[in-house]
């Protein structure tokens, strides 16, 4: 015993002696053995230096596109006519974040876009092919995100505002995410409330006399837009032109999942429930008779598209972006999308990524085309954008995002330019290039 | 038929995926956090995404707009 006893002592001391046998400093010789290492000096940042409450800008996108499209299915011409358009599209997002006391983190995303177009069917609003063709829409947006510093679930508002001459557009939403456990999945939802107005703009053969007036003139509504006096007197006291309002609601599910390292899946599902005027009162239709009206749709819409995004990442330089959706609603529209997008990385900050798109879509019940329709049809529309139809896109896009910044500018961390060619087998062919500068 | 049963065999092929999933560390996320994995859109893709809604009848599930704001569907 005595002797188990005296091992366990010695054997402890043996072991203390050890722990502390590489503690000790080597003074016999104060030279500093020879290395490249340079051991990087850190100086701790004065307590004033560091805040991590303070409101700073986490990044800057511009976003710029230019669109350019022909056809020959124009709605504003029953169907037939030309259906040229350009539009030049210029975005601003601005994402501010701080974080707050309970280190939860805060972004505020401010957004400012305005859109030009020239649409050279708008000028057959009037017979005379003389009406208004361009047109400006300007759209600012506002959210706020609240992240939770230690889940990553995130709660947030937004609000949306759309003006153009003949469209107005105000929106608010409400979202949240929470991850799963294990941060491998994450479950979103989203309800968005759009409350639009229509400006009642119709076509020249259809203009309205609005108000008779005591000293024998009136006002009308020119194809264009314009209220004016019949006999070319002052507008200054013009009454507004009268709209219609259109709501969209919209239940917005998604939830994505980490399959394994190299794949990753999103399932993707919107309820949409729209109401009021849902035609639109410029698109004109051309019965079998040969006479015309303007376009008639119900008042009510409801739409279910499902989708799922998975992207692959196969071996080290090609990552594979696929994307499907189905879609119908209560119109009898049925609708296919499939899109694969093949990223090449060339190297870390450098990926070039052609894609393909497919679409096909059945008939709304209500479409016929030019002359296509009977005067005791119900609801009408020649807009061939509820016709059976099939389209193809395709294009390619460069990204570079160095690590010393785009062009040796540090802020400037990422340019993107992408084109597109699109093509439908109704003979609408369009092109697009769009160009996104992100700063930080 | 030959459309439901390429939906079941998806939904099948689906589910085997999903069963499969495995609890990845944040170290071994260093693949699923490249930028162009991510489950989203692209940003140069926003008014690709615009024209679209207007040309087309469907929209929506894709994380974009499903009306409003524009005299599209």
């Amino acid at each position: 015993m005595k002797k188990i006893f005296l091992s366990i002592i010695g054997f402890s001391l043996i072991c203390r002696l050890n722990a502390y046998a590489q503690t000790k400093v080597d003074t016999s010789n104060n030279k500093k053995p020879f290395t490249l290492y340079q051991p990087i000096k850190e100086e701790a940042p004065a307590p004033e230096d560091y805040n991590p409450r303070s409101l700073r800008i986490e990044e800057i996108n511009l976003i710029s596109s230019y669109y350019w499209q022909n056809g020959d299915h124009s709605a504003i011409t029953g169907g037939i006519g030309t259906e040229k358009v350009t539009d030049l599209s210029n975005g601003l997002d601005l994402k501010l974040a701080w974080t707050g006391d309970n280190s939860n983190k805060n972004t505020l995303s401010l957004g400012f876009g305005f859109d030009h177009h020239s649409s050279a069917s708008s000028a057959y609003v009037t017979t005379t092919g003389l009406g208004k063709q361009g047109g400006t829409r300007l759209y600012p947006s506002f959210d706020w995100t609240v992240e939770n510093g230690k889940t990553g679930n995130t709660f947030g508002i937004g609000a949306y505002y759309s003006g153009e001459y003949n469209y107005k557009s105000l929106g608010a939403d409400l979202h949240f995410s929470k991850k799963t456990a294990d941060k491998n999945g994450e479950f979103s939802f989203k309800l968005q409330a759009y409350l639009d107005h229509v400006t009642l703009i119709y076509p020249s053969e259809f203009v309205q006399v609005i108000t008779p007036v005591s000293t024998g003139a009136t006002y009308i509504t020119t194809a264009s837009g314009n209220v004016v006096l019949s006999n070319g007197g002052s507008t200054a006291s013009k009454p507004s032109l009268p709209t219609k309002p259109r709501d969209t609601y919209t239940a917005s599910f998604g939830y994505s999942q980490i399959v394994n390292s190299r794949l990753q899946v999103m399932f993707l599902a919107d309820v949409v429930a729209q109401n009021g005027y849902l035609s639109l009162p410029f698109h004109r239709v051309y019965f079998n008779n040969g006479k015309d009206t303007i376009e008639k749709l119900p008042s009510s819409r409801f739409k279910l598209p499902i989708g799922i995004r998975a992207n692959y990442f196969l071996g080290d330089n090609i990552i594979l972006r696929s994307y499907y959706r189905y879609y119908l609603d209560n119109w009898g529209t049925r609708a296919n999308t499939a899109s694969l997008e093949v990223v090449f990385k060339i190297s870390p900050f450098l990926s070039i990524s052609p894609f393909y798109r497919y679409y096909t879509q059945t008939a709304a019940r209500y479409f016929a085309p030019y002359e296509g329709h009977s005067t005791s049809d119900e609801y009408y529309t020649s807009n061939y954008e509820y016709a059976k139809f099939n389209s193809q896109f395709f294009g390619a896009g460069i990204r570079i995002a160095p690590p010393k910044g785009v062009f040796g500018w540090q802020n400037f961390h990422e340019l993107e330019i992408r084109y597109g060619h699109y093509a439908q087998n109704t003979n609408l062919v369009s092109n697009v290039i769009s160009l996104s500068l992100g700063f930080k | 038929m030959k459309s439901s049963s390429l939906k079941w065999t998806a939904g099948v092929l689906l589910a085997t995926a999903m069963s499969s999933c495995v609890q990845l560390k944040e170290y071994q996320k260093n693949r699923i956090n490249d930028s162009e994995m991510a489950l989203s859109n692209r940003k140069v893709e926003k008014n690709e995404l615009n024209f679209q809604s207007y040309r087309e009848a469907a929209s929506g599930a894709n994380a974009g707009k499903t009306g409003g704001g524009c005299g599209c569907n």
